[in-house]
């Protein structure tokens, strides 16, 4: 019963198909991502078939269907940022972490992501690693910050 | 920080503010309404900024800071968060009110500078460095030598009507807000107005949506209302899907009652008794404060059952998008709030007569809503005395990009664009160029310089091909490469696109494919490839009228915005990518020539291995030469060049 998945159901005893993106978001939100146990318990609570959840679940953006990384580099690519020299930053992101946006390093500890703004173009280029931001970001900062990262997870 | 209000102040405020029609207080209630406001204050009063900005900026440090100095000197002082004034480039941004002195502002106040600026703004010293301005308030004492608020350039012309309290006041205290006559117009709107009358005093108003249509509300909602039907719904688009705009987080950030005040009265005008806020899963803060004070709201019975004993029941509720740009669309945004794809339906019929769950359902955008609660309290011919002929009130922009002051801005309609970059913006960054201005986001379009004399307003806007769109202001300047940008917002569209219609789902992508031709340099280029890049250009006009003309939504329609009005404006560019391979900005980066300097050139011979083409000639100590055409502008000897002899042009 201690199953997170199943207290979160619980707290969903309207099985109207408008719960289905909440739900989803609050397992996500305790997860980390989707797995395919529930995405087949969610449509068993709202019974709708899995193929249309999974059909939900994947046109957005922000839902993941493998476990998430030790850290999320999410790079803004909005705009503002774009124009003080986003692009380059996620080049060499790529480079040196040898992975595309929306990938997992092997050893788990990235993920690298493009989000479309975080909203504080005044501050530009930002880069955010767990939430928390870096502004007015620049190529330099890379080696040092994945370095840091590494050492925080040994 | 004291959170919970004491419950006589709750009962002052509801029996004798809020339920009091001539507003003739006495003069305990006027004393708890003047400290409420901070214009009379017993102990020293501090504000740091929280808005997103602010935070990411640094002031939640700052803030911790502040909380630390006051505790550990056991200071009796009030430390207040508020949201984002508009002027981002100055945050951290913390204002200090003394006792029977204005309040006054300084910028990028971080952490570790706390201890010290405390100290000297307790001792009556003026760090004048960060100083910014001071409020004007007929009961303060100014600072000398220190500008009032509403003398910066940055604020002075401005027309603050939606952002009046932002940064002002306290998001999170629903207090703060009744103080300054919050709650007022709905309440008066739910004692004294039928439904009929308030969608004639918003269509009097002619209020026009923000969101970017600019529909009038005052019809949308009189549609709504003579809709026959059991259930209704009102729904807040505050998606804001634009990246590079934050007018909508601004306001749930930094007032979020003013938002809820407005969608309470849009549901009255209806006589639907649920409505939804719709917004980006991002904006934690945001989210935050709009539950917070949707709980405060329920507290105060402004929201729940019988409302004020007016029979009127409301419910809010709020939902998180989950990250598509198109859900911003009403119709998409309607069919992910029911639990589908957030793919677009056609239109009719309109959602204010088959929206939600099939109900009669008015969606509205954040900012429309947010001048509601303003245009019942001062009357709809105030409002409409605002602004131009057929555009009224003001407009909110987030600007952003190569000026000297970017931020939150709210203009009156009608004011130029010129005098938007010039006397708002500080004019631009370094002395460079100005180039253009980008209006409306990724499906937005250009203005070159010659039509920056455009007033603000929809229809002067629609003469030089672009729609107001939401708010985003993207100012370029000569270091930008406008096929660069069309390319750029082509890529957001392309992975955007929900995928229903075809041209707008196979159309943009070829779009976005035949810029990256242009401005990918020629890798051993047979003839073959020179003749397809041509066609596929002289093909992109022709393209992106298709995708206009007959895609289903919004996003179609206006995907190849950006790229039909750089072509028109700035077909030069075009040209000289296309023909002479060559990006001047230098911001295309393959299409760069890279040179040695001789001068500098030490022949070390780094570049010449590490050049993946062979590109580089040159023998041990003596300097090296590129091929320009076997370079493929990769860069790298750029990279390595100890010596800084490798030069682009
Ligand atoms: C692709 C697309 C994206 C949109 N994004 C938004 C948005 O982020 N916020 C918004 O308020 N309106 C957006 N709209 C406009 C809405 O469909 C709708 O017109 C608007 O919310 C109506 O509110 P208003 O009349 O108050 O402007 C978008 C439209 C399209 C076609």
């Amino acid at each position: 019963m201690d199953n997170p998945l199943d207290r979160i159901l619980k707290q969903y005893p309207n099985t109207r198909r408008d719960n289905l993106l909440p739900l989803l978001q609050d397992i996500h939100d305790s997860l980390g991502y989707l797995s395919e146990e529930s995405i087949i318990k969610v449509s068993q609570h709202l019974s709708l078939p899995s193929s249309k959840v999974y059909g939900v679940a994947t046109f957005f953006d922000q839902f993941h269907f493998e476990p998430q990384a030790h850290f999320v580099i999410r790079i803004c690519s909005g705009t503002s940022c774009h124009l003080s020299g986003s692009a380059e930053i996620m080049d060499e992101f790529k480079k040196t972490l040898n992975i595309r946006p929306g990938q997992t390093t092997r050893d788990g500890v990235f993920r690298l992501e493009e989000v479309p703004c975080l909203g504080a173009c005044g501050l530009s280029p930002i880069v955010e690693v767990n939430g928390e931001s870096h502004t007015g970001f620049s190529v330099q900062q890379i080696a040092d910050l994945v370095e840091a990262c590494k050492e925080n997870v040994a | 920080m004291e959170k919970t209000l004491s419950d006589t102040y709750k009962d002052i405020l509801i029996n004798e503010v809020l339920n009091n029609p001539d507003k003739k207080f006495n003069d305990n209630t006027n004393n708890l309404l003047s400290a409420l406001r901070r214009d009379t204050i017993d102990r020293p009063v501090i504000f740091v900024g929280k808005g997103s900005c602010g935070v990411i900026a640094g002031a939640n440090g700052t803030y911790d800071a502040v909380k630390e100095y006051i505790s550990a000197r056991s200071i009796n002082a009030e430390l207040l968060e508020v949201g984002c004034g508009g002027f981002c480039a100055a945050e951290p941004v913390v204002e200090v009110q003394l006792p029977g002195r204005s309040r006054i502002a300084f910028q990028q106040v971080m952490a570790d500078q706390v201890d010290h600026f405390l100290d000297q703004i307790f001792n009556n010293i003026l760090d004048r460095e960060k100083a910014v301005a001071q409020y004007r308030n007929q009961y303060h004492e100014p600072w000398e030598g220190i500008p009032f608020l509403d003398e910066l350039p940055f604020f002075a012309h401005q027309k603050r009507i939606v952002l009046d309290q932002c940064g002002l006041i306290n998001p999170e205290r629903i207090e703060d807000y009744i103080a300054r006559e919050g709650y007022q117009a709905f309440i008066k709107t739910i004692r004294n107005y039928t439904a009929e009358y308030l969608c004639s005093l918003v269509e009097e108003s002619q209020l026009r949506g923000r969101g970017g249509g600019g529909f009038p509300a005052g019809k949308k909602w009189r549609s709504a209302l003579k809709t026959a039907s059991d259930k209704k719904y009102v729904i807040c688009n505050a998606d804001e899907s634009d990246p590079g705009a934050f007018m909508d987080r601004s306001i749930m950030e930094g007032n979020p009652h003013r938002l809820i005040e407005g969608i309470a009265i849009a549901a009255y005008a209806i006589d639907a008794s649920k409505a939804y806020i719709y917004t980006k899963a991002e904006y934690s803060l945001a989210l935050y404060r709009l539950e917070n004070a949707i709980q405060q709201a329920k507290e105060f019975g402004l929201l729940g059952e019988d409302i004020f004993e007016s029979g009127f029941n409301l419910n809010i509720e709020i939902r998180k998008s989950a990250g598509a740009f198109v859900c911003g669309e009403e119709t998409a945004l309607i069919s992910t709030i029911e639990g589908r794809r957030g793919m677009p339906s056609p239109k009719p019929p309109y959602p204010s007569e088959k929206g939600l769950f099939g109900k009669p359902t008015i969606v509205n955008n954040v900012e429309t809503l947010a001048n509601v609660p303003a245009i019942i309290h001062n009357g709809p011919q105030w409002f409409n005395r605002i602004g131009t002929e057929t555009s009224k009130g003001t407009k909110l922009f987030s600007l952003t990009g190569k000026v000297k002051h970017t931020g939150l801005i709210e203009v009156e309609m009608g004011t130029s664009l010129q005098d938007i970059i010039d006397k708002i913006g500080g004019g631009i960054r370094n002395d460079k160029e100005v180039k253009a201005i980008h209006l409306g986001g990724p499906t937005g379009s250009t203005i070159p310089p010659q039509h920056f004399d455009t007033p603000v307003c929809f229809e002067a806007l629609k003469k030089v091909n672009t729609l107001m769109g939401s708010g985003g202001m993207v100012i370029l300047d000569e270091d930008s490469c406008m096929v660069d940008m069309a390319k750029f917002f082509m890529d957001f569209i392309r992975k955007e696109s929900c995928g229903k219609c075809i041209p707008c789902r196979e159309g943009t992508l070829r779009i976005h494919e035949i810029l990256e031709n242009i401005t990918r340099r020629p890798e051993h280029e047979s003839g073959h490839q020179t003749l397809e890049r041509f066609k596929g250009v002289m093909q992109l006009e022709g393209l992106a009228e298709v995708i206009r003309d007959t895609s289903l939504c919004g996003l179609g329609k206006t995907a190849p915005s950006p790229v039909l009005s750089t072509m028109k404006w700035f077909r030069h560019e075009y040209e000289e990518h296309i023909f002479d391979r060559k990006c001047k900005a230098g911001v295309c980066k393959q299409l760069r020539s890279f040179y040695i300097d001789v001068d500098k050139c030490t022949g070390c011979m780094i570049c010449a291995k590490k050049c993946p083409v062979n590109a580089i000639i040159g023998s041990e100590k003596k300097p090296h030469f590129i091929i320009d055409e076997k370079c493929i502008g990769c860069g790298i000897c750029l990279d390595v060049c100890k010596f800084n002899a490798v030069y682009v042009k």
